[in-house]
């Protein structure tokens, strides 16, 4: 990363045109943040959470913000276009033109931070306020903690720098029928954004949200972002995001949520751009009978590394969680899987599972994974698996004896696997458009465009 | 949930301690100032009449271990340990001149090897085995605090090449062995308890098994921690050569004291082609009282080294004992088509706390390895699995399987999972599962509806639980060890 | 249609097959019945082309060319059809996206139009309905979840799809019980015409009572050591292969 010192100077530079800069809540956050940086710093391989990814390439990175390209005649991501609200940023920047909200149901409410903070700082620091942040310390663990902070400085970085975003609140028993996107393209050379993404699903209340990061011509941008989801009492919030940027881009980001009783939190992600991008979700269960599905699938090709890292918390009694992770490694790409499960002394009646597969296509791939178990309570049935190797041979001969020539057959069980996770995606756009994404991923990954145009039976 | 709940009362009720080996026994010591400096360490070297290459060795370990860290990322916790606080030399007295037969022992300490159940008298277990027409003879290395007082059948071994002695003797008669392969596998800077180890190690044995030759019987050697305030040391290394095959076992026990003891011990073993080692061990030091008082700190490095193709290396153990476990039986696979196994059962009651598992380092082609794990916890105790299974980019066609288990007894304490799997070849295959889970109501009740009672219904189903790593015990081992699982958990499990 | 030529195969370096000579005409049915380890599954494993099975001497003569110079898929678009003693489970593809993917596969190689997705919907409805094939069968993962006559039926499926020239049936009565061996007999008696040949392998006489062979050929530690009509099956039955001998006499 760009010399601390330099960061100093572009704090000192930036804070004061930051908007709501001298409002004394947003003041607060922002030096809170920066003293977080300064004190945490960017995690080196010796954290624990963060052994498998090395953020040196930070270093050559532009922090500076993106000058974006004039032209925004590009197409826009959308899982059913037409039929979204949707929040669009280009380099990290809302843009009012491109963005189209409809009429949203009362109670509900989508803001761009930047919007909101310009309105009414306070306000706005106070919703900001109302977010968890992701844990560095369970406050669990026996022995002495040797520093598994995780990503304390990133989202201090994030906190230093705060001026963009969106919030999402929906109101008690609101059911919105048509999905939120929040689209991110990325148009510039070079250059970072921290957006903070706020999403606030009151008791009994349904939404679905899209969450896009895409390049339309831009290159080796940095993105850092950190995501604060509050699902209450009996609420559903479906929440998928494609990670599609450029292959030179840098993603980080970090999701935190917590989930009310008999609430829902189902989480994707489809990991396929950037030279190195990480998602980290932490879900802590908090009320009784509450639920998460976490999945992610992701393809790395080149020299590129992709890291999902996962925390399920199960702090209270009666709550299930199943993840699924799956991935291809192609070229000298690198896959990070790192997932752990938590029961709490009072979580018991937990059922916990989760599952990582990796397929290797080429002698250079690798993958580093670490499925974890921390289990403080007797009545749980926990378990995880994971696995990593190559094409199924059995499976590739009996395709080839059935004519399929053998590249297709194996673009055909590549699919196979990945869409295994899209079935993890209980919305059907969501689903669908995760498929569609996966199979484009593929034809890119192998040069084979799978038929997938298979017919519907029964129609 | 209600028979659990009930049983977990029933069993806190109970307050007697049932370890059987707590006894002390009376001999006089020949102990070493208390403290650590290299002073110290010249000491015991001087003590054992060492070359001046193995002082060197020591002395160049301790003054690494003054620059390294105590490791703080197993899921253990303890105070910190003073490490002036201890004698890093004890010795029965008797023992100062070695005794050149099992006579001059001092019959103190045979009866104390007696009572632990370990048959040191060559002619009455030779007498023994011809009565008994079948049952197999086993040899013995008897590691009595610092030093090891008695190897049997070492004539019998001898006549075939087998080399089967005190680490100290090994020093003596096969410098040139030692100096080869003494820390090849685990080396002097490893970490900090092996390098600990290094400079204050004190005895152990040695085993080398000659080309070809496959050792008739079991060789054993049986550790004992007598003297207080007295921290244990030993190393033992193996070497089986070309097409050999050896199996070890190995047994520990000590006293209940109220202090922590610390056993620091390094094994290292080293398989050439075609030659298999298998190494079991049931671990039964003092696991502390049911608050937690007392018991051994268990740190030991172990680790293999299939050196040659085709060599295989079989970890085998049942740790039942000690207060805190931290341990990794390990194999570096270097030999094209080289095997590594790690069978563990890992019980934990009272405040026990137990980090363990293994590392599989795949380096050659078609290499195997294959890691069950059976973890229990009871009581207050806590019980982690940290495993690590590296595949190197030219390990084609490598194997993995793992399967970890944990059983969860009563609800204060905890079961942990933390493998690593780093693969880095195509064609390399790797499987890990995990469950964890509480220990079945219904195989309970079961039982009970049988006219089992509760604690023998409890034991019963661990040991089915377990049965996977037990029968990869040798028998002379298995019984003792499905004994040992059931009184471990007695006291505190329902 | 096939001739087969002194044909000597390995598998792990050990010689499994020993010189096996076959000729099988269009329309004929030849049946290959042996003890078990005679080499059977291999024979046919090395007619599909799978890695791992080495041929090291004779020759394999398809309507013409040289089969063992094909690669497995190339043998299938010629006409060459394994059904499979265990047919594997591909979780994650559907039967109609592989059997769509494979018809056009073929098809193409064949030089025919590729079917669009309505024509091949009705094209598998017709063939599946003849199996006693539901769409939910049809639908599904590839073998995902069916039990084991289940799978036959979806082998005898893709064969009706394929309309290979040659069908290899390899202990296609393996595991099946009585109604579902009718079933799947129907199937391929339902096939054989006097253009397609068929090599059926079993161990048991059974299936051979429902689909009745032309010839029957008995392969004992690699090499066929007796050829005969339906009949040989009926001997076969009564006796036994002791009379065929150990691994040691071949």
């Amino acid at each position: 990363m760009a010399a601390i010192a330099t960061l100093k100077d572009l704090y000192e530079t930036l804070s004061p045109g930051l908007p709501g800069a001298g409002a004394a809540g947003l003041d607060r956050l922002r030096a809170d943040g920066y003293a977080r940086f300064l004190a945490d710093g960017i995690p080196t391989t010796k954290v624990e959470g963060w052994k498998y990814t090395n953020l040196r390439d930070l270093a050559g990175v532009s922090l500076a913000p993106a000058q974006s390209a004039a032209n925004t005649d590009f197409d826009i991501p959308s899982v059913a276009p037409g039929k979204t609200h949707r929040l669009v940023f280009v380099d990290g920047v809302f843009n009012a033109a491109l963005s189209a909200v409809g009429t949203l149901p009362p109670g509900v409410t989508l803001d761009s931070l930047r919007g909101l903070i310009e309105s009414s700082p306070a306000t706005a620091a106070e919703v900001l306020e109302r977010f968890p942040a992701p844990k560095a310390d369970t406050g669990l663990r026996v022995g002495p903690n040797p520093g598994r902070g995780q990503s304390g400085g990133l989202v201090g970085l994030n906190g230093a720098f705060l001026a963009e975003g969106a919030v999402l609140t929906v109101g008690e028993g609101v059911t919105l029928a048509q999905p939120v996107e929040i689209v991110f393209v990325a148009t510039a050379a070079d250059g970072a954004w921290h957006p903070r993404l706020l999403i606030d699903v009151a008791a009994g209340a349904e939404v679905t949200v899209a969450e896009h990061h895409v390049a339309r011509g831009g290159g080796a941008t940095f993105a850092n972002i950190v995501g604060g989801v509050r699902v209450g009492e009996g609420a559903i919030l479906r929440h998928a995001k494609f990670q599609e940027e450029d292959d030179a881009a840098l993603h980080l980001a970090s999701v935190t949520a917590t989930v009310a009783a008999s609430a829902t939190y189902e989480t994707f992600v489809l990991t396929t751009g950037g030279r190195l991008a990480r998602t980290d979700v932490q879900v802590r269960l908090e009320g009784s009978g509450a639920s998460t599905r976490v999945s992610g699938a992701y393809g790395v090709d080149g020299s590129r590394h992709a890291d999902f890292t996962s925390l399920i918390d199960h702090v209270a009694a009666n709550c299930t969680s199943r993840e699924v992770v799956k991935g291809v490694i192609d070229g000298k790409g690198r896959a990070v899987f790192q997932g752990k499960i938590i029961v709490r002394p009072d979580a018991q009646k937990t059922d916990g599972h989760q599952l990582n597969r990796a397929l290797l296509l080429s002698d250079t791939a690798e993958i580093d994974a670490k499925p974890e178990l921390e289990i403080y309570a007797d009545d749980v049935k926990c378990s995880h698996g994971a696995t990593a190797g190559e094409l199924d041979e059995e499976a590739l001969f009996y395709l080839r004896a059935r004519g399929i020539p053998a590249d297709t057959a194996r673009a055909l069980l590549i699919a196979a696997f990945l869409d295994e996770v899209a079935e993890e995606i209980g919305d059907a756009h969501l689903r669908a458009y995760a498929t569609a994404r996966i199979q484009d991923r593929i034809g890119r990954l192998t040069g084979i465009t799978v038929d997938t145009d298979v017919p519907v039976l029964g129609e | 949930m209600a028979a659990t709940e009930q049983t977990v009362e029933q069993v806190r009720a109970v307050t007697e301690q049932k370890y059987k080996y707590g006894f002390t026994t009376e001999i006089e010591s020949d102990l070493a100032p208390k403290g650590l400096n290299e002073d110290i360490v010249r000491f015991i070297s001087a003590k054992k009449g060492e070359p001046e290459w193995l002082l060197e060795w020591r002395l160049q370990a301790y003054r690494h271990w003054l620059t390294m860290e105590e490791p703080t990322w197993a899921m253990v916790d303890f105070p910190k340990i003073d490490y002036q606080d201890s004698h890093y030399y004890a010795a029965p007295k008797a023992a100062k001149d070695k005794p050149k037969s099992l006579d001059e022992v001092d019959p103190e300490l045979l009866a104390t090897y007696e009572k632990l159940g370990i048959p040191l008298k060559e002619q009455a277990i030779l007498a023994g085995v011809e009565g008994a027409g079948d049952m197999p003879a086993v040899a013995v290395d008897a590691v009595f605090d610092s030093v090891s007082v008695a190897t049997t059948f070492k004539k019998k071994l001898e006549e075939k090449g087998i080399i089967f002695c005190s680490i100290s003797e090994a020093v003596r008669e096969h410098p040139e062995l030692v100096r080869k392969y003494m820390g090849s596998v685990v080396p002097y800077s490893d970490n900090y308890y092996a390098t600990l180890n290094c400079a204050v190690f004190t005895d152990g044995s040695f085993v080398y098994i000659p080309k070809g030759v496959r050792c008739p019987m079991e060789l054993s050697t049986y550790f004992r921690i007598n003297a207080s305030n007295t921290g244990q040391f030993e190393r033992t290394l193996i070497i089986a050569d070309e097409g050999s095959y050896v199996s070890y076992l190995e047994g520990c026990t000590a006293p209940m004291r109220d202090e922590n003891q610390l056993h620091a011990a390094v094994v290292e073993l080293v398989a050439m082609d075609d030659a298999t080692i298998k190494y079991s061990t049931v671990q039964n030091w003092y696991p502390g009282d049911e608050n937690g008082k007392g018991g051994i700190y268990n740190f030991v490095t172990k680790r293999g080294a299939c050196r040659g193709k085709n060599s295989k290396i079989s970890w085998t153990q049942v740790e039942t004992g000690s207060a805190i476990t931290w341990k990794y039986p390990s194999c570096i696979l270097q030999g094209d088509n080289s095997v590594g196994e790690f069978y563990s059962v890992a019980i934990t009651n009272n405040y026990q706390q137990a980090d363990t598992g293994t590392k599989m380092i795949h380096i050659g082609k078609n290499t195997r390895s294959t890691i069950v794990a059976k973890g229990i916890s009871a009581g207050k105790a806590q019980s982690t699995y940290r495993g690590l299974v590296r595949i190197l980019p030219k390990a084609e066609g490598a194997r993995n399987y793992t399967q970890c288990d944990s059983l969860l007894i009563g609800d204060k304490c905890g079961a942990h999972t933390v493998p690593y799997i780093e693969s880095r070849n195509r064609t390399a295959r790797v499987e890990h599962e995990a469950t964890t889970a509480k220990i079945s109501e219904d195989q309970l009740f079961y039982c009970r509806a049988r006219g089992l009672s509760e604690e023998d219904a409890v034991g019963l189903i661990v040991n089915g639980f377990c049965r996977e790593v037990l029968k990869e015990l040798p028998m002379e081992f298995a019984v003792e060890a499905q004994k040992l699982v059931a009184i471990s958990l007695e006291g505190s499990v329902g | 249609m096939l001739e087969i030529r002194n044909l000597h195969a390995t598998v792990d370096g050990k010689e499994i097959l020993k010189g096996i000579n076959l000729t099988i005409n269009p329309g004929e049915v030849h049946a290959i019945m042996g003890p078990n380890g005679s080499g059977k599954s291999t024979l046919s494993y090395v007619l599909s082309g799978r890695d791992g099975y080495e041929v090291t001497e004779g020759s394999v003569t398809f309507q013409g060319k040289d089969l063992l110079a094909m690669e497995t898929e190339e043998r299938a678009a010629e006409g060459v059809f394994l059904a499979f003693q265990y047919p594997v489970e591909i979780p994650g593809v559907s039967n109609t996206t592989f059997l769509k993917t494979a018809l056009n596969a073929v098809r193409k190689h064949k030089g025919l139009p590729e079917l669009d997705a309505m024509q091949f919907l009705k094209l598998i409805r017709a063939k599946a309905k003849a199996l006693n094939m539901n769409d939910d069968m049809i639908k599904r993962a590839v073998n995902v979840g069916f039990s084991g006559g289940e799978k036959k039926r979806n082998d005898i499926l893709q064969m009706a799809m394929l309309e290979p020239s040659f069908a290899i049936l390899d202990e296609t009565d393996s595991g099946l019980d009585i109604d579902a061996l009718k079933l799947v007999a129907d199937g391929v008696n339902s096939l054989r015409s006097p253009e397609r040949s068929m090599l059926v392998i079993t161990h048991y006489q059974r299936l051979l009572s429902y689909i009745v062979p032309d010839h029957v050929h008995v392969l004992a530690y690699g090499k066929i050591v007796r050829s005969g009509g339906k009949e040989l099956a009926l001997e076969l039955e009564a006796k036994g292969y002791a009379e065929f001998g150990s691994p040691e006499a071949a």
